[in-house]
């Protein structure tokens, strides 16, 4: 979509102050969002480098190019990386920061030193990460499992261990911030069902951040410790219980998946609103869904263990929870099919990334069906069925909602347009690439090939051939939005609200001024509110009226926000 | 010569991965019930992705904006959908638990009669123990027809006992006993992972599961196993006591021989050499002239007291602990040509390695077969 | 709307915005710190029903006279924090200044009792780690060990937060004396009174548990 007569602000956040302290010490959360896009982008491709040498080494079944140590290391640096340090800070730390004070109508997020504080918090652990990469990595796998981790593994495990900690406080300290600007700086008017529905993910993310983090956080120290100092607590040769460390690292790896899941759901109900000009359908189901996930996710991570000699009923009591939060996820899928209907339909980049994220999410959501069927777990546990099955959520779910998400709101942050045709070109190479990726190992996975292998059985070769190859594909489609993203930052044509997208979002400048709004906006009217044209067969539609579309321009019907 | 058989091996190869198994053998009682289940499942969800995905694609098409400002019509959907696909769809879930939750409830238990086996997982590698005493290393031989359980237990770090064919799958925890069963309905050789990462030759913590007819298993167990080279090995080995001191302990008096051929050992005097077939053919029968390094010269030689054909089979059967999947097998160094007798190979007579459960038995190009291998009388070893 | 002299800050329109965004943002933060301990209180939990009896005579090795005169102290001190924060509302910088200091005493008598204590755990050869050798029941010894280490992990990360919170006091006490609050705004002198109550909160779950578990048993069991 083109705008006309379009021109960049004067002041804006990004040309208010100069030099790297105004970024290094700002308290600006949009400033903030973009340190944390700099530095996750940076830990994204070295995961994501590290994703292509474990497929380059699954070519064939033997060990041609790395040899046990070197792989597991590889894996385990994968896992590491973009888990803790690109997958959990993603949309939070950089649309969420950057996003949420602008979405209610406030000047910043609550606590502005604290924010800063968590991104260099963030920092400090990703330098222990780097540091690890550096001397020669740690090879326990993300999941640092006792007492191989504490007792057995002779890699850089304790600074690997600590690293996650650092991350952890920071995440703790982002959700804490958001749950608390979420509820107290709200603009007037803006009760909690006129929320655009990524606050609510957001805030249900938070809650997760908050309450589950804290657990991982002291796990991972006392795995540094037990490693350490040799004191037992996960040693069973010293009377420790292993299995101890696996409930409480799933206590927080559990709920983590829906940090990582949440926030795209609520990017993608912003997309589906925003490329259809309609309100989402069942809004207040899609919001509350995101709380009842966020609470089921606390009690459903035994399904991790079912074959760790748990109790048959324990299981059964974590397998029917664990059924009973894909509800709300296939109530937020069915309502987004549902606001399509009779919608306006455009096929912008951020919409192509979120129609591949539903149907991707829907396939995801679905395969985790199998896997908390304890039945079927026996078989599936620990097999490539579970890698491709979380490689759909957090590839296929998270980083299309935060692709989707960053071509959505890139105008918003730097007031310019990245090249439409190549926008689309890499939603496709993404999509096409991740399916031929992922879905071998689907069949893989069911044929019995464990996880964590470097060399396999022959007979899985031609379907793992077909996932390298995949994943050449996906590379490639996460390259190309590196390259345009970097080019539109000069020479992208100006835009302020290409998609004629309502939201307070879009009521002020892109690129916001430093202030985001020089008056408190002051809201009437609820999320989403687009005008819609009788229910008849119209041929030349109705034209879009009032001023929300105004780029940069005067507040729409009933928001009193002005603008720079 | 070698180069031909070499390219055999490659041929063989093509072949198997150009058959894309998609679906794994059910060898197992367990085995039908869990597929049923996959397959309800997977008739379900998949009916619902599609479903989802051509609706969003119809609606994606049909509501595409085609005038630029093009509004969105007013729609009015029953919020009663909205109870509707929360209802469903949780039916459906508690169908997919009710179901789950059945079957590992029914399978939970061992029956009294099974067949109890001890199993010691340590890394990297399996140790098996029948009742009468037979150990196994990586391989584990059961009769079909007769529940059998694996009781585990851990020496290091957490594994996971998991046979594909059989659907099983079950950690083995340190200082606590696992238990798993299962009852094999045909015989054949399948695959046995570890499938919980347990360090740096995780991928090689592998090995097969035989299940024998009853009576072939009894005549297994007498020790009197006929077949390839490699079993009589192990039925020799075990009868000879050698597993009384290569025990695969840390601490044991013997060397760990599971993956030692084709390795480089180094030797009490500081040489490395690769052991290879002439290597272990001389500790076996002159220990003494070759020690690996950290262990003592106790070992007594039995030069004169095995056969030929007897040292040939130990040989095998040491050859084939180390071996995983066929594809890496270590090709024989050209100046020791392995000690092969014409016609029966033991690396493609083993049924260890050749694992290829979707590929009937005949249509494997085997060198056994006149047509795909030259006999290789030359190749036999006479000097030593 | 904001300037340099008025204690709200710039992103908030009024007092009572910024009062209430700190109240929750402590009382979440006061959540995670729960967790944070919850998942000690869950591992002590579960080793304690794994050794029932280790953990007793492991405990009786405890002198619970010092863990209870250490109780008496946090309990003291937040008694004059209830009155410190009491006297920060009705704009008593005298008070505020008195109570705050007491609060502060009892906290470092605390720490200075614990940390006779810990020298004489190490003394005993009670640190798992770095010198733990148990001469009871050699049966128990692995449920010693691992009662040790909770008892140095809880009352150490304890410890941490006390130490945490001394230095948070001197500065409450600082911007105090240099006449920051007034019954309008005296917020960070709440928060920290939430903060100091927190600690000892998990003081008193901590003491029983790992102090009177074994106090019927003669002391010193297994050591001497």
């Amino acid at each position: 979509m083109i705008e006309e007569n379009v021109s960049l602000p004067r002041i804006h956040y990004l040309n208010s102050h100069y030099g790297w302290k105004s970024w290094l010490l700002t308290t600006d959360h949009k400033r903030i969002g973009l340190l944390y896009m700099v530095s996750i982008t940076l830990m994204f491709f070295l995961g994501g480098f590290f994703a292509l040498l474990i497929r380059l080494e699954l070519l064939t079944p033997q060990a041609d190019m790395f040899n046990a140590d070197t792989y597991n290391k590889f894996f385990t640096l994968h896992g590491v990386i973009l888990i803790f340090f690109f997958l959990v800070p993603s949309i939070p730390a950089t649309l969420g920061n950057f996003l949420i004070p602008l979405m209610i109508g406030a000047k910043d997020v609550a606590f502005p030193k604290l924010n800063l504080l968590s991104w260099y918090i963030f920092v400090i652990g990703s330098l222990f990460t780097l540091w690890v990469v550096a001397v020669g990595g740690i090879d326990t796998g993300w999941t640092f499992y006792t007492p191989y981790s504490t007792t057995f593994a002779n890699t850089h495990v304790i600074a690997a261990t600590l690293g996650v900690f650092f991350t952890g406080f920071s995440s703790i300290l982002t959700g804490l911030n958001f749950i608390v600007t979420i509820h107290k700086m709200r603009a007037p008017g803006l009760t909690w069902f006129r929320l655009p529905l990524f606050i609510w993910s957001l805030y249900a993310t938070s809650i997760i951040q908050v309450l589950a983090t804290p657990v991982l956080g002291i796990t991972m120290v006392l795995v540094a410790v037990e490693r350490f100092a040799k004191v037992g607590i996960f040693d069973p040769a010293l009377g420790g219980d292993p299995i101890l460390f696996q409930h409480m690292f799933w206590f927080y790896s559990h709920p983590a998946v829906y940090i990582m899941i949440l926030p795209s759901l609520g990017v993608v109900s912003e997309l589906i609103s925003a490329f259809t000009w309609k309100r989402v359908f069942g809004y207040k189901f899609v919001a509350v869904s995101s709380l009842m996930i966020a609470i089921f996710s606390f009690i459903v991570w035994g399904h991790h263990m079912y074959v760790s000699s748990m109790s048959i009923y324990a299981g059964m009591l974590f397998s029917i929870l664990s059924y009973l939060v894909a509800v709300p996820s296939a109530v937020k899928v069915f309502n987004w099919t549902a606001t399509l209907y009779k919608g306006s339909v455009s096929y912008d980049t951020p919409m192509l990334y979120a129609l591949g994220f539903i149907g991707l999410f829907t396939i995801g959501g679905l395969t985790g069906l199998f896997l908390a069927s304890m039945g079927l777990d026996r078989h599936l546990h620990d097999t490539y069925f579970v890698i491709a099955h979380f490689h759909l959520i957090m590839v296929g779910g998270a980083v299309m909602g935060y692709f989707g998400g960053l071509h959505y709101w890139w105008p918003k942050m730097f007031g310019r347009m990245y090249p439409e045709w190549w926008g689309r070109l890499s939603a496709l190479i993404v999509f096409v690439g991740f399916n031929l990726s992922f879905f071998p190992q689907f069949i893989i996975g069911y044929l019995g090939m464990p996880r964590r292998y470097h060399v396999y059985a022959p007979e899985f070769q031609v379907l793992n051939v077909m996932s390298t190859a995949g994943s050449s594909i996906l590379g490639v489609g996460y390259l190309l939005p590196l390259v345009y993203f970097i080019w539109s930052l000069r020479y992208g044509k100006v835009a302020a609200n290409p998609w004629k997208a309502k939201g307070l979002e879009w009521e002020t400048a892109s690129p916001p001024p430093p202030e985001n709004f020089l008056e408190q906006p002051i809201v009437t009217e609820e999320a989403y509110n687009y005008p819609t044209r009788p229910a008849q067969p119209v041929k030349h539609g109705g034209k879009l009226t009032g001023g929300f579309a105004q780029p940069a321009g005067t507040a729409g019907k009933g928001r009193e926000a002005e603008v720079v | 010569m070698m180069a031909l058989t070499v390219s055999t091996a490659h041929f063989d190869r093509l072949v198997t991965a150009f058959r894309v198994p998609l679906f794994p053998e059910q060898a197992s009682t367990h085995a039908p019930n869990v597929d049923a289940l996959y397959f309800f499942m997977l008739a379900v969800c998949g009916g619902v992705s599609i479903s989802i995905v051509l609706l969003i694609l119809f609606f994606a098409v049909k509501y595409r904006r085609r005038t630029p400002d093009q509004l969105a019509e007013e729609a009015h959907v029953p919020i009663a959908l909205e109870w509707a696909w929360i209802i469903i769809p949780s039916l459906f879930f508690m169908s997919f638990f009710g179901w789950g939750a059945w079957l590992y409830f029914q399978d939970a238990k061992a029956p009294q009669d099974a067949l109890e086996i001890a199993c010691t997982g340590r890394q990297w590698m399996w140790k098996f123990q029948h009742p009468d005493g037979q150990r196994e290393i990586n391989t584990l031989h059961v009769p079909v027809g007769k529940p059998v359980k694996l009781v585990m237990v851990s020496e290091d770090v957490i594994h996971s006992m998991f046979v594909p064919a059989f659907r099983i799958h079950m950690d083995v925890i340190p200082k606590r006993y696992t238990e798993v069963w299962f009852q094999a309905t045909k015989p054949g050789t399948y695959h046995m992972f570890c499938s919980q990462y347990c360090g740096t030759e995780h991928a090689n913590m592998i090995g097969s599961v035989i299940a024998l007819e009853p009576h072939e298993y009894q005549t297994w167990l007498n020790g009197a196993a006929t077949g390839s080279l490699a079993l009589r090995g192990e039925a020799l080995f075990n009868k000879l006591a050698c597993n009384g001191c290569h025990t695969g302990d840390a601490e044991a008096r013997g060397p760990y021989l599971p993956g030692l051929y084709g390795r480089n050992v180094q030797l009490t005097t500081g040489e490395v050499i690769v052991a290879d077939e002439n290597y272990i053919r001389e500790s076996i029968i002159k220990p003494g002239v070759k020690i690996a390094a950290g262990y003592d010269n106790i070992m007594p030689g039995y030069d004169g007291q095995l056969t030929e054909e007897q040292i040939i089979e130990l040989v095998a059967y040491i050859k084939h602990l180390g071996k995983k999947y066929d594809q890496f097998e270590p090709v024989a160094p050209p100046t020791a040509p392995a000690p092969r007798p014409a016609g029966q190979d033991p690396d493609q007579t083993l049924p260890i390695g050749n694992v290829r459960p979707s590929v009937p038995a005949e249509q494997v190009p085997t060198p056994t077969s006149p047509a795909a291998t030259p006999a290789v009388p030359g190749s036999r070893p006479t000097s030593n | 709307m904001s300037n340099a002299h008025s204690p709200v800050a710039h992103h908030f329109y009024t007092i009572e915005q910024q009062k209430e965004s700190a109240t929750i943002g402590m009382w979440l933060f006061l959540a995670t710190e729960i967790l944070l301990f919850g998942a000690l209180f869950t591992a002590y939990a579960v080793y304690r029903y794994k050794f029932p009896d280790a953990f007793m005579v492991a405990s009786s090795r405890m002198d619970w006279k010092m863990g209870g005169l250490n109780t008496l102290f946090l309990i003291i001190s937040s008694v004059t924090m209830v009155f410190a924060v009491s006297s920060a509302e009705k704009g008593r910088r005298g008070g505020l200044l008195g109570f705050l200091a007491a609060t502060g005493f009892f906290g470092t008598l605390f720490l200075v009792v614990k940390y006779f204590e810990y020298m004489h755990h190490y003394h005993d050869h009670d640190v798992p780690g770095l010198n733990f050798q148990w001469t009871g029941a050699p049966e128990l010894a692995n449920g010693a060990q691992i009662f040790f280490f909770l008892y140095f992990f809880m009352t150490g990360l304890h410890a941490l937060h006390m130490v945490v919170g001394l230095g948070l006091l001197i500065w409450i006490f600082l911007t105090a004396y240099w006449g920051k609050y007034s019954p309008e705004y005296y917020n960070p002198v709440e928060m920290f009174g939430l903060y100091w109550h927190f600690v000892d909160l998990v003081w008193i779950f901590l003491f029983p548990l790992l102090y009177l578990l074994g106090a019927h048993l003669p002391p010193g069991g297994g050591h001497h």
